[in-house]
């Protein structure tokens, strides 16, 4: 699997993996400029002191969408706790999350009925699609997928959720339709943005 | 104080405000069973989260069970230590801890070691009546440290040995719920974490969640390979300890017997650490005069104070949290590696054999040993100076497998040339140990006066951060000494403040050195173990005729045959070494 | 559509103001009578003569365990030292209970007047409230009320001239149930893991930082102000002799109105339901009604008429909790009602002690096993003491409490236990395991409707001839029973048999 990583243009030396070392990836990370600043404002905003750790993390989890690894190292150092305290704080409280959900979450329902009619292939051309595995976002931030338990909707098996909309009946041909929509959908944003 | 009386299963009991039940009960003879809770006075630490509730008693009036570890006493309370509703939460609190943890006693490396087993035993548990998914992690093996946390019981004392004594700051809780569990950041490998191996995270596990890397079998192997020669080395601490495996009670020295099963497993030669630690004594003294005296002499590049470097967790510890300081430490090599790179050159070449052919293990009390021994600068063409580092549990183990004897064993000497030391050797295991043989050696180099009283006096103790001055003959030396990695976070925060005014520090990674080291005999939080091998560190000390390195006459002929002069040039290639900044933003992620 | 509350049977104090002004104008609460509490306090009375009228109001704390709140008060402002701190509990967490958002976003003043009236009494200048993040709205209408009241000399340094200084900050929680116990939610202020401690020390003595902390949650401190200015008579004159006042509900769940309700203690279930809530949905019959959430039981038909006050509710193996009050009807099958609850309390379990941590992972494996018609009579005895062992012994309130809904359903349904153990049958129908879907060969023609829905093809027939379910392959989500135009498809409840 690939290591999830931040995404940045002008990021350098993204990861190295010593041979021979199966069990653990050894991941040197470092982020854009821009982000450590952010995330170093960020801190500064509330002192440093590490009492505001939470409000810390809230902060930087509305900015930068998610708190990856290397994003809570530069927290832990600036508030002068130990990186282990900071993770333990992340994932204890459900708010916090270190994979970055897409602008358009996929959740593939898993459940009996959508897996025996065929769940899975859906799942195989979503990733191929998007190239990307379960529980990743595209590096346009654009799509994630995930799976879920049944959603109570097996007589439209199989089925997929983009966001909160349901779409039934699915087959690995409309996969690519479904997702044209929202590709279209992004680029009319960003004319009317401009 | 205002003292409290309350009862305790009938019997009346008055003890000062504040105090807990369990402690209370401990009073009158009544043992509470515990899991989680642990008391080191030695640390002045308590352990006591209140989270395994095995230590719950019936208290007259309250609604629901106490925990003792964590409930005050109060005037006229009424406690039942072991009614039916007490025994029955007790038995089913063990049997849910067992329904989440492997069943493999049989073949773990803390069975009849381990709190829970014995527990259980004493509970008379014999089922397990729940049934149930079990959390599993992934194993994780460091140089020096094994995880396997699907034994982890939450009893949370690495943790907080590892925040709160150590400040390493390498675990934490993580996760919530049934799957949570004490982990390294991202749950990474404890290879890339800030982890120091002191070992201590090990010493206090009450389960087999933390255990050494075992390195048994390797030194087996070596030892039965015909084309090797075998010597071993022994750390000081590990004398005043073994004998705790076998049932001696603590602080009996077993020096004599320990080098007779050595003998007997087969090892060619039986050496002594404590003469390398004479060596480094020669170094580290001789660069503490240079630098004291370039200091005196106004020199703007003299770097004062001098930190001592015998300790590889402390080592770690600097190079991870103080890369801005790491010109100060002395760059002697530890006992260990010079012992290694000694006995690889010197002593290889007495005996006529290459440097491959010879196999160098230490028994040290000590898990960051085992690290230190496999670092890039202390190996030749990638051949180690030790090949391997075992515990004093791993030699213990290891002499019962060998179907030794050992209380019968004739007391036996050393093998010389390494196996000769000065009583100065011998004290590097107890916190000050090393500053005070450092100054037994610079005081006579120094002033050319023969000592008085050989003993420092002042520089001996407890405390976490101790200080002393002393007269080197109208010269004002300050000593600094700070054991448990807290206490030396606090040092060298002054240090880097230039707040400090030492001229000396010794710093020890486990509070009270060595002796209390991760790698020794569990001692189950009583700390009274701990000072009985601190007496008999002393008093090995105190029955030695030579007890100043510079007069170990195996160590002045080493440099007279071979050496030169102490912080000569072959001193410094074979002796001294360089630290390296780990503090980089190296993240390291698991991935399935 | 859910018809809006009636008012009949209720009295509204704590929720005297939602949406009866504009939360973001400070002017419009000033009309409506607030700080003018704060200003008598500070004017007319000491801290001590301000707790004594609490105290005898007999005001207890609305949050869940009923502590009397001017005791609470007192014993804060009797701790010795420098620093000490008001915190409000926001952080509501109960699925289905929603009475703090509605307050914080209706009326954010009646709880900044009331924390800064506490502050008053217990010597603290500084007040802290822990607000779920979730509620992105209460915090903005939070922010603008702090912000009006500081402009306006009711918060910051001299509030009206009287010499107090009473600033207030917020704190998000992010996602844990456990912090509404008032000792995570002070580690969680602290930027820790929310994991609750022992109990002494209690906050009053040593809370945030060490310091004495007087935690109240929102509704207790929307109660303050009306009873500073109508006296503690006025407030002891409502409600039952040990409970006074008022307690808003959110009531959901097979009930026809939906909502938030303020009744006086004392009020019964039956009048909640039938008057208040309008019975209950499609005249089904009722059940039982779930109260205090996670920590909370199940009451039934026999305590529809018990007036509902702290101890009435506790002796029915319930609890007051924040309120929440989720009605059920003949078709909740009331043994996945509590595996839902213990579901929830899993997933929320801080993971520091051992009852909580593994006792109700296993109390959820066993109500799993008994739904899935594995269940043997030993499971119901194991479930019982389990249950009381993880309440006897568990670290916080909420591991305490947490095996409430386990053993008030095993209390009051205990038949249904038996019937999903012994007769492998879920009356309510809910329980996959314990039903099937069989076709009536006199009503079925062959029409294949059936056959064609079926996502996991276990329906077998030849055309116009009757079709067959085959128990073992079907899924039992339903699609062939809304497929069929003949009511050919029907539920039978006995075990599955076998042929």
């Amino acid at each position: 699997m690939v290591p999830k990583l931040m995404c940045d243009d002008d990021m350098v030396d993204i990861y190295s993996v010593p041979s021979g070392d199966k069990d653990s990836l050894k991941v040197t990370i470092k982020l854009s400029k821009e982000k450590i600043e952010t995330i170093n404002r960020i801190c500064a905003s509330f002192e440093n002191n590490p009492e505001e750790l939470i409000n810390v993390l809230h902060e930087t989890q509305n900015t930068l969408g998610y708190l990856p690894a290397e994003v809570q190292e530069i927290i832990a150092h600036n508030l002068k706790i130990s990186s282990a305290h900071v993770y333990g704080v992340v994932t204890f409280y459900s708010y916090f999350t270190m994979v970055p959900k897409g602008d358009y979450p996929i959740s593939v329902c898993m459940g009996t009925a959508c897996y025996v009619r065929g769940a899975e292939k859906i799942l195989e051309e979503l990733k191929k699609e998007l190239k990307i595995g379960i529980g990743e976002t595209t590096p346009d931030q654009r799509f994630s997928i995930s799976c879920l338990r049944c959603v109570g909707a097996c007589g439209l098996a199989p089925v997929l959720m983009v966001g909160e909309k349901v779409y039934g009946s699915v087959s690995p041909d409309d996969v690519k339709k479904i997702l044209n929509e929202y590709r279209e959908d992004n680029e009319d944003c960003k004319c009317q943005q401009l | 104080m205002e003292m409290i009386e309350l009862s305790i299963d009938n019997k009346l009991v008055s003890v000062q405000k504040g105090t807990t039940i369990l402690k209370a009960a401990r009073k009158v003879g009544i043992d509470i069973p515990t899991l989680c809770h642990m008391e080191l006075h030695n640390m002045s630490i308590e352990n006591k989260p209140g989270s395994c509730r095995v230590c719950v008693v019936e208290v007259d009036g309250r609604r629901n069970l106490a925990p003792a570890c964590v409930t005050e006493v109060a005037p006229g309370m009424v406690v039942n230590t072991h009614t039916a509703r007490v025994l029955n939460a007790r038995k089913t609190i063990v049997e849910l801890l067992i329904s989440d943890h492997p069943y493999d006693c049989l073949v773990c490396a803390k069975s009849g070691n381990c709190e829970l087993q014995s527990i259980a035993h004493k509970f008379g548990i014999r089922r397990i009546h729940f049934k149930g998914e079990k959390s599993t992690y992934r194993k994780d093996t460091s140089p020096s440290i094994i995880r396997d946390v699907d034994k982890c019981i939450m009893c949370r004392r690495c943790e907080m040995i590892c925040n709160e004594v150590q400040t390493v700051g390498a675990l934490s809780a993580v996760n919530r719920g049934f799957i949570s569990v004490v982990a390294p950041a991202f749950e990474m490998d404890l290879e890339h974490s800030p982890c120091t191996y002191c070992g201590q995270c090990v010493s206090v596990c009450p389960t087999g969640a933390l255990t050494e890397v075992d390195s048994t079998h390797k030194v087996l192997l070596s030892l039965m390979d015909k084309s090797k020669t075998v010597i071993v080395q022994t750390a000081p601490s590990v004398r005043a300890a073994l004998g705790e495996e076998f049932g001696l009670p603590p602080g009996t020295l077993v020096t004599g017997k320990m080098v007779a099963a050595l003998r007997r497993m087969g090892f060619d030669y039986v050496f002594d650490t404590d003469f390398a630690a004479d060596l480094t004594i020669m170094e580290e003294g001789t660069e503490l005069l240079g630098r004291l005296r370039a200091h005196l002499a106004g020199e703007s590049n003299a770097k004062l104070p001098i930190l001592t470097s015998c300790c590889p967790g402390w080592v770690n510890f600097l190079e991870y949290n103080f890369p801005d300081l790491l010109h100060i430490p002395s760059t002697a090599k530890s006992p260990q590696q010079m012992f290694g790179a000694i006995a690889k050159t010197y002593f290889a070449d007495q005996i006529g054999v290459k440097r491959q052919d010879l196999v160098v293990v230490s028994m040290m009390p000590c898990l960051a040993k085992k690290y230190e021994c496999q670092r890039d600068e202390f190996k030749v063409n990638g051949n180690p100076d030790v090949d391997f580092s075992m515990t004093t549990r791993e030699l213990a183990d290891f002499i019962k497998q060998s179907n030794i004897d050992f209380l019968n064993l004739p007391d036996e000497e050393f093998d010389n040339p390494l196996g000769e030391s000065t009583g100065a050797g011998v004290i590097f295991g107890n916190t000050g140990g090393v500053i005070e043989a450092a100054c037994r050696t610079a005081y006579e180099l120094y002033t050319g006066k023969k000592l008085e009283t050989i003993e420092f006096e002042n520089l001996r103790g407890t405390e976490g951060i101790r200080s002393a001055k002393l007269d080197f003959d109208g010269l004002t030396l300050n000593i600094g000494i700070a054991h448990g990695l807290s206490n030396a976070r606090r040092l060298l925060g002054d240090v880097r403040a230039g707040k400090s005014n030492y001229h000396a520090i010794e710093i020890m990674a486990c509070t009270g050195g060595c002796i209390a080291g991760g790698g020794q005999p569990y001692h189950h939080g009583n700390s009274e173990i701990l000072r009985k091998r601190r007496d008999a560190i002393y008093s090995e000390d105190k029955g030695k005729i030579i007890r100043k390195s510079h007069e170990n006459p195996y160590i002045l002929k080493l440099y007279k045959d071979f050496l030169g002069q102490a912080c000569g040039h072959k001193s410094h290639e074979l002796l001294h070494t360089v630290y390296h900044d780990k503090s980089n933003n190296e993240v390291t992620i698991h991935h399935d | 559509m859910e018809k809006q509350i009636t008012q009949q049977g209720q009295l509204r104090i704590a929720l005297r103001n939602c949406g009866m002004l504009d939360p973001e104008n400070i002017a419009e609460s000033i009309a409506r009578d607030a700080y003018q509490a704060l200003g008598k306090v500070l004017k007319e009375l000491s801290p001590q003569e301000c707790i004594n009228i609490l105290k005898q109001s007999g005001l207890r704390g609305r949050g869940g365990a009923g502590f009397p709140t001017g005791l609470k008060w007192e014993i804060a402002s009797k701790s010795q030292s420098d620093q000490k701190y008001v915190v409000c509990n926001a952080d509501e967490g109960d699925p289905g209970a929603f009475m703090d958002r509605s307050i914080l976003e209706g009326d954010p003043h009646s709880v900044l007047e009331a924390m800064a009236i506490c502050g008053y009494c217990i010597g603290a200048d500084k007040g802290l409230i822990y607000i779920r993040a979730e509620y992105p709205l209460a915090i903005k209408r939070l922010r603008i009320a702090i912000d009006q009241a500081m402009e306006d000399g009711l918060l910051g340094k001299n509030i009206l001239g009287s010499g107090f200084n009473f600033e207030i900050k917020l704190r998000y929680g992010a996602g844990a149930f456990v912090c509404g116990e008032e000792t995570a939610l002070i580690h969680s202020m602290e930027g820790k893991r929310g994991e609750p401690t022992n109990k002494p020390p209690f906050p009053a003595t040593s809370g945030f930082m060490k310091k004495p902390t007087n935690v109240n949650n929102v509704e207790t401190f929307a109660n303050i102000a009306p009873i500073i200015l109508k006296g503690p008579d006025w407030f002891s004159s409502i409600g039952t002799k040990n409970s006074k006042g008022t307690k808003v509900f959110a009531l959901a769940g097979k009930i026809n109105n939906v909502g938030l309700i303020e009744v006086p203690m004392g009020t019964s279930l039956r009048e909640i339901i039938y008057e208040i809530g309008g019975g209950i949905k499609e005249d089904k019959k009722f059940k039982a009604v779930q109260t205090g959430g996670p920590s909370g039981g199940c009451l039934t038909e026999k305590h529809l008429d018990t007036p509902i006050d702290y101890e009435n509710l506790i002796e029915a193996g319930s609890m007051m909790g924040s309120g929440g009050m989720i009605v059920m009807d003949e078709n909740d099958c009331m043994v996945s009602v509590a595996k839902f609850y213990l579901d929830f309390i899993v997933g929320e379990s801080c993971g520091k002690c051992t009852p909580c941590r593994v006792g109700n992972k296993r109390l959820y494996e066993i109500l799993e096993k008994i739904t899935q018609g594995k269940g043997v009579m030993k499971d119901l005895e194991k479930l019982k003491n389990l249950s009381y062992i993880i309440k006897d012994t568990a670290l916080c309130g909420l591991g305490q409490t947490s095996p409430n809904p386990v053993l008030s359903t095993l209390e009051n349904f205990y038949d249904e236990y038996y019937e999903h153990v012994v007769e492998k049958k879920c009356r309510a129908g809910h329980c996959k395991n314990l039903f099937h879907y069989v076709i009536n060969e006199e009503l079925c023609v062959g029409c294949a409707a059936c056959k064609r829905c079926c996502p996991v093809h276990a329906i077998t027939g030849d055309k116009r001839m009757p079709h067959y379910i085959d128990s073992n392959i079907c899924i039992r989500c339903g699609e062939c029973i809304e497929k069929c135009s003949f009511d050919a498809i029907s539920i039978q409840l006995e075990p599955k048999i076998l042929v």
